[in-house]
Formats: C-alpha cells, structure tokens, sequence
C-alpha cells in the first residue's frame, strides 16, 4: 500500500468543541501508527483549518491559565515540532479580521523547523482532491 | 465488496447523527461490505453495557450488537472513553479498546472513510 495521504479539516473553533483537539490528537497519534501496520505502509497527515477553525491558530491562547486544560496552540506547535504540516486558510482569516501576525506561525520555541502555512481556499481544495482520505472534524 | 471505516464521533443523546452512523453501516452490511466502526469523542458512551432502552431516547446497543454478529467490527477510544470514566470492565462484549494510532492504521487498508458528527 506504501504511504497514504490523510488531511484532517478543522472547521470548528476551539475550546466550545473537542473536535479540533480530536483532529490534532489524531494526527498526531499518526507517528506511532506504523506498530499497526503491514511493513512499509504509513500514514501522511496534514491538518488544515478553515471557517471558524481558523481560530484554534490563534497565538498566546491561555486555556491552561483560564480552563486548566492544554491549549491548541499546544498541540499545533506539537505538530510542526513532529513535521506535520499545519495549514490556514488565508480568507477566513481575512473574513475573522486575523493576519499572519495574530497567528502561531512556528514552533521554534520547541526547536521545530517547520512552519505553520498560510494557504489560499484553492490550494486547499487541491489539496483535498489529491488526498486518499478526507477526516472533517 | 468494500471495506469500509466510519470514525463516529457524536453521543447517544443529543442529535440523530450516531443513530445514522448505525443505520448506515447497517445498510452497507447488508449490501456485503466489512464495515469497521471507529467510536471516538461523545461517541464513546456506546462502550458502556447493559443501557436501558427508553423509548424517549435512542438506543443503538441492540443493533450494534446485531452488527457486530454480522462481523461489524467496533473499537473504542481508551483515552476518549477513560476520559469520560467508561473503564475496561464497562465494554460490551466484543468491542475492542485502542488509542488513536490503531484507528489511524486502519485508514491505510480501507476503501472509504467517512467521519461521523461530533459536538
């Protein structure tokens, strides 16, 4: 089967639903998906967040202070820390008034190399045609 | 036939939506496809036995435990399901407990994956 292809969309914000935390702990739990696997399988994720989701990316959350819980900024910075590529759809941002400068855009703070990608909703849509398996959270 | 994975992620009360996820692998069961049932989130509450049928609410164990007769293959979230204080000695018979890499392996080998609800 060799390596399949999985874009996790976020369409919901953060903290009101569990969802975007499902659509991270998946993706995340894909690094040690191989123990379930045939040899040479494995599973590429990429995480995008779009609509209101664009709001799980927003940078400086304080839900540890607030709610006692780990924020999603957390786990997105997990996720560039791990290489998994993080995605945020420019005209919902546009739309919620946010810019680049309002969002976690790296993870150097946890030595990751890997950015946070700032995308048009078409490259999205490529994206999600190319894709084996589409997982809507 | 197709192999087919649903990640269901709804609760028992509430909305319609895990009442569909059944009725869908119900329907694709019939037609002679596998279906493995992936219960994540709130959906977790169907791995607690021995619920009572009220005819106010849904109730989706008989017909899960009907599935699952016809080979309809079931695993639940541990972390999700210890989460909300549902334990290993609560799972009705036959359906499994994994973390989520199991279910993203199960993504590999499947023909579709279709995502279910949740809040």
């Amino acid at each position: 089967m060799g390596a399949v292809n999985l874009l996790f969309v976020v369409q919901r914000p953060p903290y009101k639903s569990e969802n975007p935390r499902l659509a991270l702990t998946h993706a995340i739990a894909s690094q040690t998906a191989e123990i379930y696997m045939d040899d040479g399988d494995s599973v590429v994720p990429t995480i995008v967040f779009v609509g209101d989701g664009v709001l799980n990316a927003v940078k400086d959350q304080q839900a540890m202070k607030v709610y006692g819980v780990t924020t999603t900024e957390n786990h997105i910075k997990s996720c560039l820390m791990i290489d998994l590529p993080v995605w945020v759809c420019k005209e919902d941002m546009a739309r919620l008034g946010l810019t680049e400068d309002n969002m976690i855009t790296n993870a150097e703070d946890m030595g990751a190399d890997l950015k946070t990608k700032f995308v048009s909703f078409a490259e999205i849509q490529k994206e999600m045609e190319s894709v084996k398996h589409l997982l809507f959270f | 036939m197709g192999d087919l994975t649903l990640g269901v992620f709804p609760s028992l009360v509430g909305s319609m939506s895990l009442d569909f996820a059944f009725k869908l692998a119900e329907a694709a069961i019939t037609k002679g496809h596998t279906v493995n049932m992936w219960l994540s989130g709130n959906a977790v509450m169907m791995a607690k036995k021995g619920q009572k049928a009220f005819k106010d609410y849904s109730h989706n164990e008989k017909l899960m435990k009907e599935l699952m007769g016809k080979g309809m293959l079931v695993t639940v979230c541990e972390a999700c399901a210890e989460a909300r204080g549902y334990h290993k000695e609560d799972v009705p018979e036959g359906m499994k407990r994994a973390s989520m890499d199991w279910y993203l392996a199960k993504t590999v080998k499947t023909d579709k994956l279709l995502h279910i609800g949740g809040e």
